[in-house]
């Protein structure tokens, strides 16, 4: 398996379109640094416009390292699955386009194994992909804009609320939400992984992995309780940016935030179950439709 | 002489359309076995269901004395296939196209075993230029040597002529035949062309609509005392009468005017008499009956008629 997972990662990293998503991820962070460096205080202006009499801020210490990354990962994460799609819907279509599955089905490995190389690679991408987030989101604008403490703005039910974490509690919050992040994007690379299974070439299974993820985020957006009973528990973009949850910090009776505390770990732990759950059964699809296939490409 | 490869009653249904249906075969130790029939007889179908690239709907498939789908890695990993085209990675070079399928082969690989390969198919020079610049002939003969990579008993390769010029075409059927008579592998070769395996292969089939036409020796399906002759003159009626009544009465067509079956070696003496009876020629055409047979497949709206000599 691990002569295979070699072999996979070497084809990955010599294909251009491998590194259009780390240049695409690099593209946006850095016009976001550009623009917050230039301007950020008429975005900081407009953000606490309405809480500004009930909340004492040094307005010139809110724009920091930390705040930018949440801000861009709050953008990114959205983009970053159609990223993921990329290489990801490419695993067996882009083998049938090139003519090469028949030669890989034909070798002594058996197409379980073929499989789960095939995602175990596509998750390694993840991985790298979002490493390369964190470097380039949260260290180059720590670089750039310093550490301090973080606020986060946060509606919740009606009312808007600002939290603020102090900077030495801020580290081990962000791993774990690019951890979180790591298992949600997984999902998609295994969806997407699946979807090309059926498909020729890499473009159908992009396509369909964007639809359903922008499809599945609608729905789980709309606020109808029948639907919120009964099918949003079940859709994996509701769990998609659970990772916020890491910063949604604790607060004692007096309302003060408790350093080193989450307001809702077991919702966090709910969700990230839920999400490997996804996981385990699109790859174990992926494997019997794959067992059962005629190669015909 | 022991079996390689033994189809037995092997049938795949796609829907409606049986593209292989009831096929049987055995290919033996040491045969370059020619396997032949028109385009979409089921040639690639039988191919895909040895390799495993797809699951026969009936029938059995061993291969090394052992069932194709209890032993599908072990048996694997002693074959060596070029599926229609020689499809491989564009995007990289011939050295590291050579390398992933041979460590997917599961041997050990060295720079030398594959530089040695590529010598061996003439594109040692070319080991780091990406596929994506070869010909189709180059891309072919890296094909081969992804093949051959891992040393297999068994090659399998589906019309490995496809596409080439007439020196490629040369070029393969010399390795095949270095291949079969100097290393000893046993070869399966599929083509829609008589001339070709005739060339080639000791054993043959013949497959159309899915089912087996005839299998045999090659020396024995093209023996040489059924050659046709197919004879065209000025007065094809005077000519026709002509040889009614002359010695070669014996060796004319049943319902065939002009058309002769004899041994080739007697055609010279033939063409003589023919000029010797005044007849005016515009030509005289020799082939084998069974060129003829299979040419006739593409021909009749699928009905056959089982071949006879």
């Amino acid at each position: 398996m691990w002569n295979l997972l070699q072999i996979e990662l070497f084809k990955i990293s010599k294909r251009p379109r491998t590194y259009i998503a780390f240049a695409a991820i690099f593209a946006i962070v850095a016009i976001f640094q550009f623009a917050f460096k230039a301007d950020g205080q008429s975005y900081m202006d407009l953000v606490l416009q309405s809480v500004k009499d009930s909340f004492e801020l040094d307005k010139s210490k809110a724009i920091n390292g930390y705040f930018m990354c949440y801000i861009i990962l709050n953008t990114l994460l959205i983009q970053v699955p159609i990223l993921v799609a990329l290489i990801a819907a490419d695993s067996i279509s882009g083998e049938a386009n090139m003519g090469t599955l028949r030669l890989l089905i034909s070798k002594p490995i058996s197409r379980t194994q073929l499989i789960l190389v095939k995602f175990a690679a596509a998750t390694i991408f993840t991985i790298f992909l979002l490493l390369w987030m964190a470097i380039t989101a949260l260290f180059m604008s720590l670089l750039v804009f310093g550490a301090d403490d973080m606020l986060i703005f946060r509606v919740k039910g009606e009312e808007s609320q600002i939290m603020q974490i102090t900077k030495d509690d801020i580290m081990w919050r962000y791993f774990a939400a690019f951890g979180y992040a790591t298992v949600a994007l997984t999902v998609i690379a295994a969806l997407s992984l699946f979807l090309s299974i059926f498909a020729e070439n890499s473009i159908g299974p992009i396509i369909a992995t964007v639809c359903i993820v922008i499809v599945c985020t609608i729905i789980s957006n709309i606020s109808v309780p029948i639907i919120d009973r009964n099918v949003k528990p079940f859709l994996f973009t509701s769990y998609l940016v659970g990772w916020k949850g890491f910063f949604y910090i604790a607060t004692n009776a007096d309302g003060v935030p408790i350093k080193g505390s989450l307001e809702n770990w077991p919702a966090i732990r709910k969700s990230l179950f839920i999400l490997i759950g996804h996981i385990v059964v699109i790859v174990w699809a992926s494997v019997a439709v794959f067992n059962r296939k005629d190669i015909l490409s | 002489m022991a079996s390689i490869i033994s189809v037995s009653h092997l049938s795949k249904q796609f829907g409606n359309i049986q593209a292989v249906n009831d096929l049987s075969f055995t290919v033996n130790e040491g045969d370059v076995y020619g396997f032949l029939g028109q385009n979409g007889a089921g040639k690639s179908t039988t191919i895909r269901m040895l390799l495993t690239l797809i699951a026969p709907t009936a029938g059995a498939i061993n291969i090394f004395d052992k069932k194709l789908s209890t032993h599908r890695s072990e048996i694997l990993s002693n074959i060596g296939a070029v599926i229609e085209k020689p499809d491989l990675y564009k995007y990289l070079n011939a050295y590291d196209n050579l390398s992933i399928f041979a460590r997917m082969s599961g041997i050990k690989v060295t720079r030398q075993l594959l530089m040695n390969q590529l010598q061996m198919v003439g594109l040692a020079d070319r080991a780091k230029d990406k596929v994506k610049t070869f010909s189709q002939g180059m891309k072919q003969r890296l094909g081969i040597a992804v093949a051959l990579v891992h040393n297999p008993a068994l090659i399998i390769l589906d019309e490995p002529t496809n596409g080439l010029d007439p020196q490629g075409i040369a070029d393969i059927r010399n390795l095949i035949m270095r291949l079969s008579k100097e290393m000893g592998k046993t070869v399966l070769i599929s083509s829609h062309l008589l001339s070709e395996i005739e060339v080639i292969a000791n054993r043959m089939i013949i497959i159309h609509k899915g089912k087996k036409i005839i299998e045999g020796n090659v020396a024995e399906l093209l023996d040489p005392s059924h050659t046709v002759i197919d004879i065209d003159a000025v007065d094809n009626e005077a000519a026709t009468e002509k040889l009614a009544t002359s010695s070669w009465a014996a060796y004319l067509q049943p319902g065939k005017s002009l058309q002769l079956m004899m041994n080739k070696e007697s055609v010279p003496q033939l063409i003589n008499d023919l000029v010797a009876m005044n007849i005016q020629l515009l030509s005289v055409n020799s082939s084998h009956s069974l060129e003829n047979y299979f040419l006739s497949l593409t021909t009749n709206n699928g009905h056959v008629e089982p071949f006879t000599n």
